[in-house]
Formats: structure tokens, C-alpha cells, sequence
């Protein structure tokens, strides 16, 4: 709650970051002091800086995210339309990255040191050490331009239904995703696992003839989730960003595109108001991982 | 280290010395390096001119690697973007652990509630992803190498302030550091003599990675066109001032600046899982 609170006044201040002023950045430089003076006067921008940040907080509150002067809608309703877009991409790419990783991990810790371990280590620091948007354009070129086997472009409807009906079109923006995260939440689950599998109640599984399958499922796996859950936790920012960039690159109607659009035009109240809803679903991740924890170790109880 | 744990580095070095991928990476920093920064010294190209008589031309003589849309060389390019691109990166691990390093060791050393207001400060400023922060500063003001490296600091000093304050925490209860206190040690000695120096392993490691995040930060930045403006070159502006030829098989273009920028964060990160397996000595190979 506190950080909710921090990110809202980041943004305040960023706002008030701008050289001149926001009437001048939405007006433009030919407007007139006269008509400045009205702006201000009109959005309550010649009040003191408290009071203009409470309300701002009120607004927010009210689940007012700001109104964009460039495109004349209100922001609420740019991110009602774009969030389900994101949801299923990023959301996708989620759920299947953690699907690879895990049992990729788990595998690689078990073998530790093979000729598997080192495939899979040294892919992933190949595809951890590329921009996302350079893994992106390789995948174009490959798999559309090379051979023609898929769309180079994201589904064009602007409603999440029109995306579903062009599945096609969504592997590779999804791809992209699914390998970035897989190379990051493989190396989370293989270090976890190799110290998991160093722990005494592991050795006394396998010393009571547990046989392997069922000491990695029960004892190994749901241990080393302990760890990979804060990890994936805090690599939010890292899952939103390359959710931005892919946005970008494939032209997907989604968030993250549309705060790239508005950071281009100097939309400023469409770039507040998403970093501050950016902000709150990172936090809202943390939460969830937290939660997890709860779920996953029984020693951890919130009360 | 302090001065008495010197016997005890030296495992630590020759462990580092038998880490080849490690040592690979450092030689693959150095090469880089000189290609940069010695490079133009032998090989002259025009940076600064555009040509249109030479746009898009495929490698040939006296051009190795051909020549990108405004009719510069590409491998000259290189040289020039590496410079900012280097530049920027070691500049911005450098700031941002330097002040991760302080912050976090004074919020761990302190306690109580002024750790908790520096830890919130930092938790407020992961939760913005920084890409948005970058665009949103980017587009309002115009990026120059100061600003980058100012604004990449501002967003890079969060992972070492959080790990610094972790070592500490555990640092701070240990005998030597209650010993120097008992002897009258001032809080500033306690931190800078002996809480820091004893960090130091995880501080250099992060600092390593530090290095190969910027590089993709930048890299990212430069593609969504908040990047330095031309004449100037970075590698990460050079890939996406390419990749809009991709369609017309201009490879030259794309694939150098790619693989540049790829080596340049494995590089690091090689020397980074090094140093860290060379320090700890669970993962110290035998």
C-alpha cells in the first residue's frame, strides 16, 4: 500500500518533471499567456503542489487515471480496451514459460554438469544475453521471412476476441516471450533445485528407498518453488517490459504500445496514468508471490 | 578484503584463473575494448558526413562490412558506437553501484527506521519497470551521453542497494564488526573499513551484471528511438536504424551490430558467474 502510494507520488513528481509546464506541452508554444492562465485554471494547476497531488490521489482513488488531451479519451477507457490484449499474451507466455522452465530446471539440476545441462545452460544465456526485441526480429526473419510459415505481425483487431480468432498470428509474438522468460525462470529453477537436492530430507527420502520420481515431485520440486516464486515475483518489471517491446515489434494493440505512442506524441497524462497502473500490478504480482508462498510452504502463515 | 583475509584471496584467485569461460569473457572485454578504442586509430572512416553516393553497400574492398543508410562504414561505425556504447555501460555500473553500495549499507548498518524508509524508497522505485521511466524521461527531455548515463544510474542502483543491505544485515551481529564498535570505532569507519570491503565480492559481481544490463537497456532504449541522436552512434541505435532494411536483405546492417551487442553481455556475465563461483566456495570447481 505504501509503495502504491510512493509510485503515485514518483509519477506526481514526474509529471511536474516537464520543462514549462504541462499547459504549455499540451497547448503548445504558440499559445498565449491568457489561455495558459485558463488551462491551469481549469485543471487546478495553479493550486499549491499538495493540494494538486491530493487530488490527484482523489482521481486516482475514483479509479480516474487522467484524461488524454492528444487523442480526446479519457484514459480509463484506452486501457478498458488494451488490458485484455495484454492479459492473453503476456498471460500466455507466463503460464508456458513456467510450464519449460520448471521441469527444464529441475532436469538440469538432476543432471547436472551433462551434456543436457550445458545445451540448456548455454542456450538460455544466449537468449538472456540478447535485447528481446533482436530475439524478435530473428524470429521474423526466420520463421516469416525465410520460410514463409508465420504472420510477421500480430492479429490486427483492436478487441481481444479478433486476436483469438487469428491464433496464427500469435505465435510468434508469444514465442518471443515464452523463450525470453523461460531463459530467465530456467536458470531461477536450476540453481533452487541443485540446492534443494543438497538438503538433508532429500537424502533421507532417497535413503528410505523413495524412488526418484516420486523424491524430485514431493520433496525437490515444491521445495525449490519456494525460491523461484520470489524470483519470478520481483522479475515483473522484466516480464513487463519485454511485454512493451513485443507489443511494439509485432504492433499488438495492447498497453504497453499505446504508452510507446504517447510517449512519441508527448501524450503526458496517457504515460502517468499508465506507469502508475504499471506500477500497481507489479506491486500486485509481489503480492501474489507472497501469497504463493503461503500456499506452497506451510510453515508461512499470514495472519 | 581486508588486509588479514589476504591469504584467503588467493584460492579465490587461481580458482578464478582455471574458470576459463570466465577468463574467455575478460579477453573478450579486452578485444572489444581495443577494437573501440584503438580501432579508428588504424582503420580512418568519416563518422560525422553522410554520403549518399555510398548508401547500403554491400561489403567489398575498403569496406569490410559495407556501408549503412547514410553512407557510413559500417565497421568504422562500430568503433565509434562501441566507444558511447562501452562508455555509457561502464559508467553507469559504476554510479549505480557506487551509490547502490552506500545506500544500502548505511540502511542496513543504521536500522530501525531509517532502514525502513531507505528500503521503502528502493521498493517504490522497483516497482516502476524502468523501461517506463527511461521512455517517459526520454521523450521529455533530450538524450545526450550524461543523460543517459544519469538516468540508467537512477534505475540501476536498486539491485545493489537491496544485496548490500542483505550482507550487512548479517555482517552487522558478526565479532569483528561488534569488536571494532566495543573499541571505539566511529559508524563511519565501521561502514567504510569494514562492512563495504567485506561486501566486496557480491558488490563486483553485481557490478559485472550491471554492465551487461545496461548494455540491453540502452540496446532497447536506442530501438524505440530514445536512443543518442546522429551523428552519434550506439550499437543498440546501429541493430535498429538496420533492422528497418531486414526485407531487403541489407544483413550487413543488422547481424555485426547484433552480434556485438550480444558478445558484449555474455562477456560480462561470463566474468560475473566467475568471479561469483571463484568467491564462493560451494561452487568452486574442484
Amino acid at each position: 500500500m505504501i509503495v502504491v502510494l510512493g509510485v503515485t507520488a514518483v509519477t506526481f513528481i514526474l509529471e511536474h518533471l516537464i520543462p514549462g509546464s504541462l499547459a504549455r506541452a499540451i497547448l503548445g508554444t504558440r499559445a498565449s499567456g491568457a489561455e495558459i492562465a485558463a488551462f491551469n485554471r481549469a485543471n487546478g494547476l495553479d493550486h499549491p503542489l499538495i493540494e494538486q497531488y491530493l487530488a490527484f490521489l482523489g482521481r486516482l482513488a475514483r479509479g480516474d487515471l487522467g484524461y488524454s488531451y492528444r487523442l480526446n479519451q479519457s484514459v480509463d477507457s484506452l486501457v478498458v480496451h488494451q488490458l485484455p490484449n495484454d492479459v492473453v499474451i503476456v498471460g500466455t507466455a507466463l503460464v508456458l514459460a513456467l510450464a519449460i522452465a520448471i521441469p527444464l530446471g529441475l532436469a538440469q539440476a538432476v543432471h547436472r554438469n551433462r551434456a543436457v545441462d550445458h545445451a540448456a545452460t548455454s542456450a538460455a544465456f544466449a537468449l538472456y544475453s540478447m535485447p528481446s526485441y533482436w530475439l524478435a526480429i530473428l524470429l521474423i526473419s526466420g520463421l516469416s521471412i525465410a520460410v514463409h510459415a508465420l504472420p510477421p505481425e500480430a492479429p490486427q483487431a483492436a478487441a481481444v476476441g479478433g486476436l483469438l480468432a487469428d491464433p496464427l498470428a500469435l505465435v510468434l509474438p508469444v514465442l518471443t516471450l515464452t523463450l525470453v522468460n523461460v531463459a530467465l525462470f530456467s536458470r531461477y529453477m536450476r540453481s533452487a533445485a541443485i540446492a534443494t537436492l543438497a538438503e538433508d530430507y532429500v537424502r533421507v527420502a532417497r535413503a528410505k528407498g523413495l524412488p526418484t520420481r516420486l523424491v524430485l515431485s514431493r520433496h525437490v520440486v515444491r521445495n525449490s518453488l519456494i525460491s523461484v516464486t520470489t524470483l519470478v515475483g520481483l522479475s515483473f518489471p522484466a516480464v513487463l517490459t519485454s511485454g512493451l517491446i513485443v507489443e511494439y515489434v509485432f504492433n499488438i494493440q495492447g498497453v504497453g504500445l499505446t504508452y510507446y505512442t504517447a510517449a512519441v506524441n508527448a501524450d503526458y497524462p496517457v504515460e502517468l496514468g499508465i506507469t502508475v497502473l504499471v506500477g500497481t500490478v507489479t506491486v500486485l504480482g509481489n503480492l501474489l508471490a507472497d501469497i504463493a508462498y503461503a500456499v506452497l510452504d506451510p510453515r508461512v502463515r499470514y495472519d | 578484503m581486508t588486509d588479514g583475509a589476504r591469504p584467503a584471496a588467493d584460492p579465490a584467485l587461481r580458482s578464478f584463473a582455471r574458470h576459463r569461460l570466465a577468463l574467455l569473457g575478460l579477453a573478450v572485454i579486452a578485444a572489444l575494448a581495443a577494437f573501440c578504442f584503438l580501432g579508428p586509430l588504424v582503420y580512418h572512416t568519416d563518422q560525422v558526413h553522410a554520403n549518399i553516393r555510398l548508401t547500403n553497400l554491400p561489403p567489398g574492398s575498403g569496406r569490410p562490412l559495407g556501408t549503412d543508410d547514410n553512407g557510413y562504414d559500417i565497421l568504422g561505425r562500430l568503433m565509434i558506437g562501441g566507444q558511447a556504447t562501452l562508455e555509457i555501460c561502464f559508467a553507469v555500473a559504476g554510479l549505480a553501484t557506487a551509490f547502490g553500495v552506500v545506500w544500502g549499507a548505511v540502511s542496513g548498518y543504521t536500522g530501525g527506521l531509517a532502514d525502513a524508509i531507505m528500503m521503502r524508497v528502493v521498493d517504490i522505485a522497483l516497482a516502476i519497470p524502468a523501461i517506463f521511466v527511461l521512455i517517459y524521461l526520454a521523450s521529455v527531455f533530450r538524450p545526450t551521453i550524461a543523460l543517459l548515463i544519469l538516468v540508467l544510474s537512477l534505475l540501476s542502483w536498486l539491485g545493489p542497494a537491496r544485496l548490500v543491505r542483505g550482507e550487512v544485515l548479517s555482517l552487522r551481529t558478526r565479532e569483528f564488526i561488534q569488536a571494532v564498535t566495543m573499541m571505539g570505532g566511529r559508524r563511519l569507519r565501521v561502514v567504510v573499513r569494514h562492512l563495504i570491503p567485506n561486501t566486496l565480492g557480491t558488490i563486483v559481481v553485481n557490478a559485472t551484471f550491471q554492465v551487461a544490463d545496461a548494455a540491453i537497456l540502452l540496446a532497447t532504449l536506442s530501438f524505440l528511438g530514445f536512443g543518442l541522436p546522429p551523428p552519434a552512434a550506439t550499437w543498440g541505435g546501429m541493430l535498429s536504424q538496420g533492422t528497418t532494411y531486414l526485407l531487403d536483405g541489407y544483413w550487413w546492417e543488422v547481424y555485426p551490430a547484433g552480434f556485438v551487442i550480444m558478445l558484449t553481455v555474455v562477456a560480462f556475465n561470463l566474468v560475473g558467474d566467475g568471479i561469483a563461483g571463484s568467491l564462493d566456495a560451494r561452487l568452486r570447481p574442484a
